[in-house]
């Protein structure tokens, strides 16, 4: 877990930030201990986030549509290896 | 060592004003940012390129002397002396170079023309970037990523040890976090990335989880039935074969094929296809027997 005051302070950026974050979806907020976290596997997308919002001034809903599209190419990418993979497949029966 | 048109490298003319530059720096930052363009070296390869521009000229002194010295910036540094030994008075300090940012991002061309240079001139770049994100292949037998085994990897002369999990694809990526080249402006680390290339080194075929075999079944086996022990790549296997096993017969073996990546435990199936072999050579004892059953067949 990591506690997201250490995150802002580290990153200079404000927490409420974040929470407007959570309130359009872009992240979830764990509350440990009454203390506002995030879960190890969200840092990633987390740190993107504010990477573009700060490098490229792209506002909330465009990171929203980024991250989706970025996703739409991961699993397109994952798609077309499984397919050359199945066509090695099945050239190598062809053989 | 070539020269670099920076206003052709964003895409404005010479006569652009800091608000153009601007604009077009945002343009093609938001089209070339790594974190848009995940794996792709070329749009890195242009973003370092934009950044430099932007570096130049965005900053009215760099700017000034880019453009006075253009295509002759091989001689930029004999003309600042000439002018410096008829007591012309200077803009730029010539001691300290106070930047912060990493040479290493910048091309020869920029650092020929501006690396010496140092004083209250210069603009520090205040935008943070994520480092360079590596990218390495590496080759594995079949046999190899049917289990998680770690690897001692040297990229960019550092050794790196890694965990490879059972499972891996033909072409599949693994992302090593912080590994790849440092930040720019204390920006965070690149990430590496490593490709699998598969090498099969065994006789089964493998379409994702699942795996196939041919396995050559007698006659006699096939016709009367009983057993056979087959490989599979955990070792070897018995298996029983029906009586009146046809030629091409497909048989599922439920959790013998190869792991399922990231999930431990589990595993795809091996499909055994027996392929009946017709006995050759028959003695004359055994061609009358096989003429007997023929005619007790028709």
């Amino acid at each position: 877990m990591i506690v997201l005051n250490e995150f802002c302070s580290s990153h200079g950026i404000d927490i409420s930030f974040v929470q407007s974050l959570e309130d359009n979806g872009l992240i979830e907020i764990i509350i440990v201990d009454q203390a506002m976290c995030i879960t190890a596997e969200e840092l990633p997308r987390l740190e993107r986030i504010v990477r573009l919002h700060d490098e490229l001034d792209i506002n909330l809903e465009g990171i929203d549509v980024i991250n989706y599209l970025l996703q739409r190419i991961e699993e397109m990418r994952q798609e077309i290896i499984t397919l050359k993979n199945q066509l090695s497949f099945y050239r190598e029966e062809d053989k | 060592m070539e020269f670099i048109d920076y206003y052709k490298v964003l895409g404005v003319d010479k006569n652009a004003t800091q608000g153009d530059i601007k604009k077009a720096y945002r343009k093609l930052a938001r089209k070339l940012h790594p974190d848009l363009n995940p794996n792709d070296k070329e749009a890195h390869k242009k973003f370092q390129q934009i950044n430099e521009a932007n570096e130049v000229l965005s900053d009215p002194e760099k700017r000034k002397k880019y453009d006075q010295y253009g295509k002759d910036w091989q001689h930029a540094e004999q003309f600042e002396q000439a002018r410096q030994s008829q007591g012309q008075s200077q803009s730029f300090g010539r001691e300290t170079f106070s930047g912060d940012f990493e040479e290493s991002e910048f091309s020869d061309f920029f650092t020929s023309l501006f690396g010496n240079m140092g004083g209250g001139g210069f603009r520090q770049r205040q935008t943070k970037y994520r480092g360079e994100d590596y990218h390495a292949e590496l080759q594995l037998n079949l046999s190899e990523a049917y289990k998680t085994h770690q690897q001692v990897l040297t990229v960019n002369g550092k050794n790196i040890r890694i965990t490879i999990p059972a499972g891996i694809e033909n072409g599949q990526k693994i992302k090593i976090k912080g590994h790849g080249g440092e930040g720019i402006n204390g920006g965070p680390a690149g990430d590496l990335y490593i490709t699998f290339h598969i090498i099969n080194n065994t006789t089964f075929k493998r379409d994702g989880n699942d795996l196939y075999t041919t396995v050559d079944l007698d006659l006699y086996t096939a016709v009367l039935g009983g057993e056979v022990t087959i490989d599979t790549l955990d070792g070897k296997v018995k298996l029983k074969v029906k009586p009146e096993t046809q030629n091409g017969t497909r048989i599922r073996l439920k959790g013998k094929g190869f792991p399922v990546n990231k999930k431990e435990g589990e595993f795809g199936d091996l499909i055994v296809t027996f392929q009946v072999k017709i006995p050759t050579h028959l003695t004359e004892k055994q061609k009358e027997l096989f003429e007997q059953l023929a005619k007790l067949s028709s």
